[in-house]
């Protein structure tokens, strides 16, 4: 076909008329995939030729004992650190190594902070506004109206993370598990297809924990969902399978049962989880 | 939270912006009348010098509150703004010099009276085009935001925040005021530009055309705190805040930082230019000073005095600072840096929250015994 | 015994005491005081013959007579005929001295005077003898003067006695220098030969010389002459360049003091201290109230100054952290804002105190004056000092930073505050010893300070915003950063000078910092890693 009759076919699409909306292409099966990066600060090597796939609806643990590089791992992927060497893609199409933070986030990878993160000076409720899904460019941020629509979904969410009482109140008040909870509310009302969650469960009441892995297992499937722990019991509680970061590198990978019988595991954590 | 369709039109429905516009009407109306109908010897009669004072007063209160707009929200602490006041008032300043035309000491109609004594042939081309009163007041806005726009672009493309980005703008004023304090620059060095006669074809010593500058400034202090407070209240504003308090957080939820800071940071200091523009006729002169370090701090002390984060405490603390200025200069010049020395450890020790701070606190207890529940404005 | 050998003897007595009398006259005419006299009646042209021989009886009274004749100070008592100098010829009566004995002859009315004239090729004639003269005295320095005098100015009588005083003259560079002399007279002469014994030399006069000789009629010497200034041309650049790196460096050493004290308080513990620039001001003071302390004796003044200044300033600045900065801790805005209204208070109270004017700070003599490299390089003293005390403070520092105690519970305390606390480090009190330390090397900067800039209220405020760009440009935290980052500065500081104005220089390596920093927001020397992103 000539390029003539491609413009004066009706039904072609170019490929930059795409909307951004939905571009992860994930028909080849990973939806993060990342290969042989290493990354070194001042000559200590914080990850070290490290694989990692996440299949499409995937909800996968991540554990490792204290500088194994699981923050620096979701730094790499979250484009807030460059490695020195390897690859990272996002389905087969976006290689985030080209692409820096908001445009990351925009297309559909939400991160949860090691220490929860939200904006004491604003309301849980705008926490949340601004967390929401939108068109995040200047004017129309600017110009941006609160309709009815937009107002039920952030109710919507307040409720599943239990902050409706405290909706208009700011968020610098709110106790390190509900900041945790408020948090994991704005990175769903991102809407991201991979969630980055680092440490949900720090500084929560057996309860609360409980209803965050009830959350977290919920979500997989339709969306893929990493989880950096270090609390066992929690990660045992939802956990298919587990990665285990050693030293910068994929130490075991497995099921649970599979990974804690693992002799590496085992001599890593000697005294921990053994 | 207010429910209104348009983002300019929000902060109308806001007490506080109510409030505000409504003292500011009232004081200038008050003011005119004062000068206008009370006799000259009356204790009442406010003079032509004190119209001119006050209109300088509130030139200071509309580059606070372009300085409150992104140390308050954006939690950039600029120490250059003084750079973008004086490029809006070298840009006025520079029309102002063209209207003299043939009435200069050397009578050459198109070269100001300095270039004339440096021996410039022709009009520097940059001079081009501030005959024209229109020309000359879009680049009262133009100079000041271009300035911001590649200063900004640069500064938070490489994500310099902090102390390192409020030394940076004082090495800027720094070095603009170098540059400006230079003959070959062709602003006037020293001197820099003086001796204007009129603006828009009104004689500037006239009584008429102070007032008319006064009240100009007046509206213009108006229209510059509902477009900040507009900003301020809507979701772009809160943005602005969550970029100031988690700035990595923002960038992970997909906004740019880099272009929020941009934004509102050209926006004030074009809101600084205005300012400026409207200082110089009503001063009569213009020179590189303006540019220097101190005054650009000084505005900060201002910001801080009144209160940040609330934009009519800038208001509140430029006036005060600059009354104060005023009494202080008059009656023991030397004792005024102790007072302004002072003033900065004071206010940043004791009181961090500034003087909105302590109404707010006032408010709050007062709407604590009535059991007030709608406690947001 | 004969009547014959009796007058035979007698005559022959006679004929000797005559002829030794007659000797005697002769040895008379030609010892120094007779050719003194026969000056005085001689004419203009046998004159110069006759100082040439006054100066080659080798008296050491010679050279005092030359002069005199040279200044018209030679006169004769009219009465007597002796010979006087006149030593002041101010008024009617001139105050005299013997000649030849330089006893003090008390004064005369100038009337019974009579000067010995001198006209000016006399003159000239003269300071050619004299150079010669001072070309045999004992001190080389003073042969080099000598010879260095001689350039251009050798004429034919002058080259043949040059060229016998290079047979005896044993010092290499007063030869070199002789050379030089006779080379410059034979290239006047049309000597191509000569030309390449020039061609190393950078002395002014050299190079006038062969900028004639390229003009020559003779094509073979302006070739020779050409290729022999363009030689010279280079090694001056060379110089020029040399010149630039050593002002470019002795700028930058100034900004290193002024900046590592700031590296310290800024650089190590993240306090914004906008009355650093004071703080150097006061050491400057403290310069100067100790030269009133000692007058007449700037040289231990300075030195007492050093540990007073450096104690001075530490005081203020701890004062300043009791009082406000602790207040502050983890607010760096508001540190930033009362630090500068401290820096205010302190600029007013000189100011008041003591004047708004500058203050003069006396440079001692073992500072003043220059090192001479060559004909073309010479390094000023007190910059050379100012290099060398910056680099042993940032030596001392450094040590303190690595090896003390101190040091190491700074360094403790910076990166984590909890864990050194819990380690029974207290705290506080390192935070006072580390402002101290930084605040009181900004007062070693302002004693160093006051030897180059002129002491004055204004002095702190024209450093201060130079001293965070070094600190930024370096990288924060680090004192080597500080170091290569001041030097570097300056340098580029004095390159831009030449061909953009000191102003425009200022302002473009303003723009630099500002265009380096969005490469390398972190500076030359960042600190890498997951503490570092905060």
């Amino acid at each position: 076909m000539s390029i003539f009759e491609q413009l004066a076919n009706r039904d072609q699409v170019f490929e930059f008329l795409t909307p951004v909306a939905s571009p992860v292409d994930v028909r080849h099966g990973p939806i993060l995939y990342m290969e042989d990066v290493s990354v070194s600060f001042d000559g200590f090597k914080a990850i070290n030729n490290l694989n990692l796939t996440i299949d499409d609806g995937e909800l996968r643990c991540i554990i490792g004992p204290n500088g194994a590089g699981k923050t620096t791992m979701m730094d790499i992927i979250t484009g807030k650190t460059r490695p020195d060497t390897g690859s990272v893609w996002f389905g087969s199409r976006h290689n985030l190594l080209r692409m820096n933070e908001p445009d990351i986030a925009t297309l559909g990878i939400g991160r949860k902070f090691q220490k929860p993160t939200v904006f004491e000076a604003l309301t849980v409720f705008e926490n949340l506004e601004l967390a929401m899904a939108a068109d995040k460019r200047i004017l129309p941020t600017l110009t941006a109206i609160m309709t009815a629509e937009y107002r039920d979904r952030i109710d919507e969410i307040l409720e599943m993370i239990g902050l409706q009482a405290l909706r208009d109140k700011p968020a610098g008040i709110l106790s390190h598990g509900q900041k945790q909870w408020l948090e994991i509310g704005m990175l769903l009302m991102q809407k991201p297809r991979l969630l980055l969650v680092d440490e949900p469960v720090a500084g929560m009441t057996e309860q609360e924990m409980e209803r965050t892995a009830e959350l977290l297992t919920s979500l997989a499937g339709k969306q893929s969902v990493v989880v950096v722990e270090h609390d066992m019991g929690f990660v045992r509680s939802i956990a298919r399978k587990v990665t285990v970061l050693h030293q910068g590198s994929v130490l075991a990978e497995g099921t649970m049962d599979q990974v804690s019988n693992d002799p590496d595991v085992i001599k890593v954590y000697l005294g921990e989880e053994a | 939270m207010a429910t209104s369709q348009t983002w300019l039109l929000r902060p109308f429905q806001e007490r506080s912006t109510q409030l505000f516009l409504g003292v500011l009407f009232a004081a200038l109306v008050l003011v005119t009348f004062l000068h206008l109908f009370m006799p000259e010897d009356s204790a009442l009669h406010v003079s032509a010098y004190t119209v001119t004072l006050l209109g300088k007063y509130l030139c200071y209160a509309l580059l606070a509150v372009a300085v409150d707009l992104v140390w308050g929200y954006l939690g950039i602490l600029s120490l250059g703004h003084g750079a973008f006041f004086a490029l809006g008032g070298y840009a006025m300043g520079m029309y102002l010099m063209r209207q003299i035309g043939d009435r200069g000491v050397y009578g050459d109609p198109v070269l100001p009276d300095f270039m004339v004594f440096l021996n410039w042939q022709e009009l520097p081309w940059y001079w081009q085009g501030f005959d024209m009163a229109w020309f000359a007041f879009i680049m009262v806005l133009l100079a000041p935001g271009l300035l911001a726009l590649v200063f900004g672009f640069l500064a938070f493309r490489s994500r310099v925040t902090g102390v390192y980005l409020s030394i940076i703008t004082q090495a800027l004023t720094f070095a603009l005021m170098l540059a400006f304090f230079r003959n070959e620059m062709g602003f006037g060095g020293n001197n820099g530009l003086t001796d204007f006669k009129d603006i828009l074809g009104f004689d500037l010593r006239s009584d008429a055309t102070r007032l008319g500058l006064f009240l100009a400034t007046g509206i213009a202090l108006a229209v510059g705190y509902v477009v900040c407070r507009a900003i301020v209240t809507s979701k772009l504003g809160r943005v602005s805040v969550a970029c100031r308090d988690a700035e990595a957080r923002t960038r992970f939820l997909g906004y740019r930082v880099e272009r929020v800071q941009l934004f509102v940071f050209v926006v004030s200091a074009m809101l600084a230019g205005v300012a400026g523009a409207l200082y110089v006729p009503q001063v009569g002169i213009i020179n590189p000073s303006e540019f220097s370090p101190l005054f650009s701090i000084e505005i900060v002390v201002w910001v801080a005095l009144g209160g940040r984060a609330t934009l009519y405490g800038a208001v509140i603390g430029a006036l005060l600072v600059n009354y104060a200025k005023t009494v202080f200069t008059g009656i023991m010049p030397d004792a005024w840096l102790f007072a302004l020395g002072a003033l900065f450890v004071l206010v940043t020790v004791f009181l961090p929250k500034g003087i909105a701070g302590l109404l707010q606190k006032r408010r709050q207890k007062d709407d604590d015994q009535p059991g007030a529940q709608e406690a947001t404005a | 015994m004969s009547i014959h050998r009796l007058l035979a003897r007698m005559v022959l007595a006679v004929c000797l005491a005559l002829g030794a009398t007659l000797a005697n006259a002769q040895a008379q005419t030609n010892a120094p005081e007779a050719l003194l006299k026969r000056l005085v009646e001689a004419g203009q042209a046998e004159k110069t013959d006759l100082l040439k021989a006054l100066s080659e009886t080798g008296d050491e009274r010679a050279r005092g007579w030359l002069e005199a004749v040279r200044d018209g100070k030679l006169a004769m008592i009219e009465d007597t005929g002796a010979l006087v100098i006149v030593v002041n010829n101010r008024g009617r009566n001139w105050q005299i001295a013997d000649a030849l004995t330089g006893e003090d002859l008390g004064e005369m009315s100038r009337r019974d005077l009579q000067s010995l004239r001198v006209n000016n090729a006399l003159r000239a004639d003269i300071e050619g003898i004299l150079s010669v003269i001072d070309l045999t005295v004992a001190d080389p320095g003073q042969r080099l003067d000598a010879a260095r005098n001689l350039l251009g100015e050798v004429n034919e009588a002058l080259a043949t006695q040059l060229q016998a005083r290079l047979q005896v003259e044993d010092n290499g560079q007063v030869r070199d220098m002789l050379t030089n002399a006779l080379a410059i007279y034979q290239v006047e002469q049309g000597d191509v030969e000569a030309v390449a014994t020039l061609s190393g030399s950078l002395n002014p006069t050299v190079r006038a010389a062969l900028n004639n000789a390229v003009n020559s009629d003779d094509p073979a010497l302006a070739a020779a002459a050409e290729k022999a200034l363009a030689s010279i041309e280079q090694k001056l650049k060379l110089n020029r360049a040399a010149e630039t790196l050593y002002f470019g460096l002795s700028l930058g050493s100034v900004l290193v003091l002024a900046a590592i004290g700031l590296a310290i308080t800024f650089g190590v513990m993240g306090v914004i201290n906008m009355a650093h620039g004071e703080l150097i001001m006061l050491g400057a003071y403290t310069t100067w109230g100790m030269q009133q302390l000692f007058p007449g004796q700037p040289g231990l003044a300075l030195i007492l100054s050093i540990p007073a200044g450096f104690l001075v300033a530490a005081l203020a600045g701890i004062a300043i952290e009791r009082s406000v900065i602790q207040y502050l801790k983890g607010r760096p805005l508001e540190t930033l804002l009362a630090t500068f209204g401290i820096s205010l208070i302190l600029q007013q109270l000189v100011r008041t105190v003591i004047s708004p004017l500058n203050r003069t700070v006396v440079t001692p003599e073992w500072m003043s004056g220059s090192i001479m490299v060559n004909e073309a390089l010479s390094l000023t003293l007190n910059r050379l000092y100012v290099i060398g005390f910056a680099l042993v403070v940032f030596a001392g520092l450094m040590l303190i930073m690595r090896k003390t105690r101190l040091g190491l519970e700074v360094r403790a305390v910076t990166q984590n505050r909890a864990m050194a606390r819990s380690m029974g480090i207290k705290a506080t009190k390192v935070d006072i010893m580390t402002f101290a330390l930084g605040s009181g090397v900004a007062g070693l900067a302002g004693v160093a300070l006051s030897q180059i800039t002129n002491v004055g209220p204004n002095l702190g405020q024209n450093y201060i915003i130079d001293s965070f760009m070094v600190v930024v440009f370096g990288g924060v935290g680090n004192l080597w950063g500080t170091l290569i980052a001041g030097l570097s500065l300056g340098t580029i500081n004095q390159l831009l000078e030449p061909w953009a104005g000191a102003v425009l220089a200022k302002i473009m390596v303003l723009v630099l910092i500002i265009l380096f920093i969005q490469k390398r927001p972190r500076g030359l020397f960042p600190q890498k890693g997951r503490a570092a992103e905060g």
